[in-house]
């Protein structure tokens, strides 16, 4: 009985990260032309610009986040790969998500080498001030005269420089991170849970039975507004659920005076240095040029 | 006891209801309406800059009359066409939809590729802002028509689903909804005869 349940315990092992392999596999998207990882600011993936202007640009772009909060991104690749321009452009804004979330104050500026193409999206919160015509005439009227002469420098910083212009004064830094920041902090729902548990602890003090019943329907509720997209499966935390309650009945029935030490305070803070989207979203905002 | 006999019910009955979808089908649908709206809403743009662009192009254009007429008129038929929240389930509304909004896509696509013709034109700053914007606006349109179709795809996959196949079945009664397909014109370049 033990043997054969250590087995099958042993077959689950050996099961588990076989299925998720396969599950993660099948999650890869089908061919598509790779994302690149988000290094800063500037990704000089077709090595088109200086060092120069690559640090200048980081330093104009990371002050203007700071003061506006607005997020810009500047993406050259060497080539598209045949894929389309705009759809690349959208899928890059998308997973790095630029712009903060909820403002969604974002822009990318993505330079195809190769194809000689490039575009400007703007997520839906610059959409008001860097509009498709704005954007347009930056493309026209201020990038591609610098790289038909071949400065790709001069095209790109001055093209920064220009959506930079376009956005400022749209959003507060500020304001907007406060927001962002607040959104969501698991430290203080953790710090909810203990106090509760270790009430809840105290009250079924040796209730064996009803600590239980409690248990076991507080759980799929509890479930329930916490990850409803479990659906059925939320049941099986009702036997959990019971089992749980009595464990915490018995759990506070040893320890006598109750409740939980909880060592160390938040964890919560920024990242030191590096640079990452805030989670913008966008529509399709913006405009293509070639040169 | 009976009270928590009581509270247990509900507990029960409401994790049963959600875990058969009454909740995230309902959820679904009106993440496809809200797709939908978005859908309209870029159409509508792209419907707000013609007469713009026919009165700009018909100052260095004149002999084009038909091309432009063939653009005014298919935005009036494509405006006339709307579709509501509730004939997202009507494949023929959903079938005139498209071709109205195809129709003039594809009077765009015309106009654009004779104005190559006037070399003043192409350079004239006000044309060039209307060509940025109308094109902007096809790209918004194609990213809204996207979400939409994948909206469906998940809300009609959902509803034929076990166990929230039963709970539409007998509870919600929700129908399927229609793609909102690329026209067939659009993706057929115009050919141009000189």
């Amino acid at each position: 009985m033990i043997k054969s349940a250590l087995k099958s315990l042993k077959g689950l092992f050996l099961t588990v990260p076989l299925s998720l392999a396969i599950v993660l596999f099948l999650a890869l998207p089908l061919a598509a032309l790779e994302i690149p990882p988000l290094d800063g600011r500037v990704n000089d993936s077709a090595q088109m610009l200086s060092a120069e202007t690559k640090a200048g640009l980081e330093t104009l772009l990371a002050n203007f986040e700071s003061t506006d909060s607005t997020q810009i991104v500047v993406l050259t690749v060497p080539s598209l790969d045949g894929e389309v321009l705009e759809e690349y452009s959208l899928r890059v804004a998308e997973t790095w998500g630029i712009g903060q979330k909820g403002s969604d104050n974002g822009a990318l500026l993505l330079v195809a080498r190769d194809e000689r193409k490039l575009r400007i999206e703007v997520g839906y919160g610059l959409e008001g001030s860097l509009t498709d015509l704005i954007a347009g005439r930056i493309i026209g009227g201020v990038i591609v005269p610098r790289f038909k002469e071949g400065n790709f420098d001069r095209g790109i910083s001055d093209g920064v420089r220009a959506m930079v212009n376009a956005v400022r004064g749209e959003f507060v830094a500020s304001a907007a991170n406060a927001k962002a920041s607040g959104d969501n902090d698991p430290a203080g729902l953790i710090f909810i849970l203990i106090f509760a548990f270790s009430f809840i602890g105290r009250a079924l003090h040796k209730k064996t039975k009803t600590a239980a019943v409690v248990g076991g329907i507080a759980s799929p509720v509890l479930g329930l507004m916490f990850f409803p997209q479990l659906g059925f499966w939320l049941l099986a935390l009702l036997p959990i659920g019971a089992l749980g309650g009595v464990f915490v009945s018995s759990l506070s029935a040893s320890g006598g005076s109750g409740g939980f030490y909880t060592g160390g305070g938040s964890s919560s803070g920024g990242f030191g240095g590096g640079f990452s989207g805030g989670g913008g979203g966008f529509g399709g905002g913006g405009a293509s040029g070639g040169w | 006891m009976k009270r928590i006999i009581l509270f247990s019910f509900v507990a029960v009955l409401s994790v049963v209801l959600s875990g058969c979808g009454y909740n995230s089908l309902q959820v679904q649908e009106e993440s496809v309406f809200k797709a939908w709206a978005d859908v309209e809403s870029t159409l509508q743009r792209r419907a707000d800059l013609i007469p713009n662009l026919v009165e700009t192009v018909k100052g260095y254009a004149k002999h084009e009359q038909e091309t432009l007429q063939a653009v005014v008129d298919a935005r009036a038929k494509a405006g006339s066409v709307q579709v509501s929240a509730n004939d997202l389930t009507n494949p023929a509304a959903m079938q005139q939809f498209q071709a109205a909004q195809g129709g003039l896509s594809s009077a765009l696509s015309k106009l654009m590729v004779v104005v190559e013709r006037y070399p003043d034109l192409k350079a004239n700053q006000n044309f060039l802002d209307l060509q940025n914007q109308l094109e902007g606006t096809e790209n918004r349109i194609n990213v809204a028509r996207q979400r939409y179709n994948a909206a469906v795809s998940s809300f009609n996959g959902a509803i034929r689903q076990f166990p929230a196949s039963l709970t539409n079945k007998f509870l919600l009664h929700l129908e399927r909804k229609e793609y909102f397909k690329a026209e067939e014109g659009a993706k057929v370049a115009p050919k141009v005869t000189f």
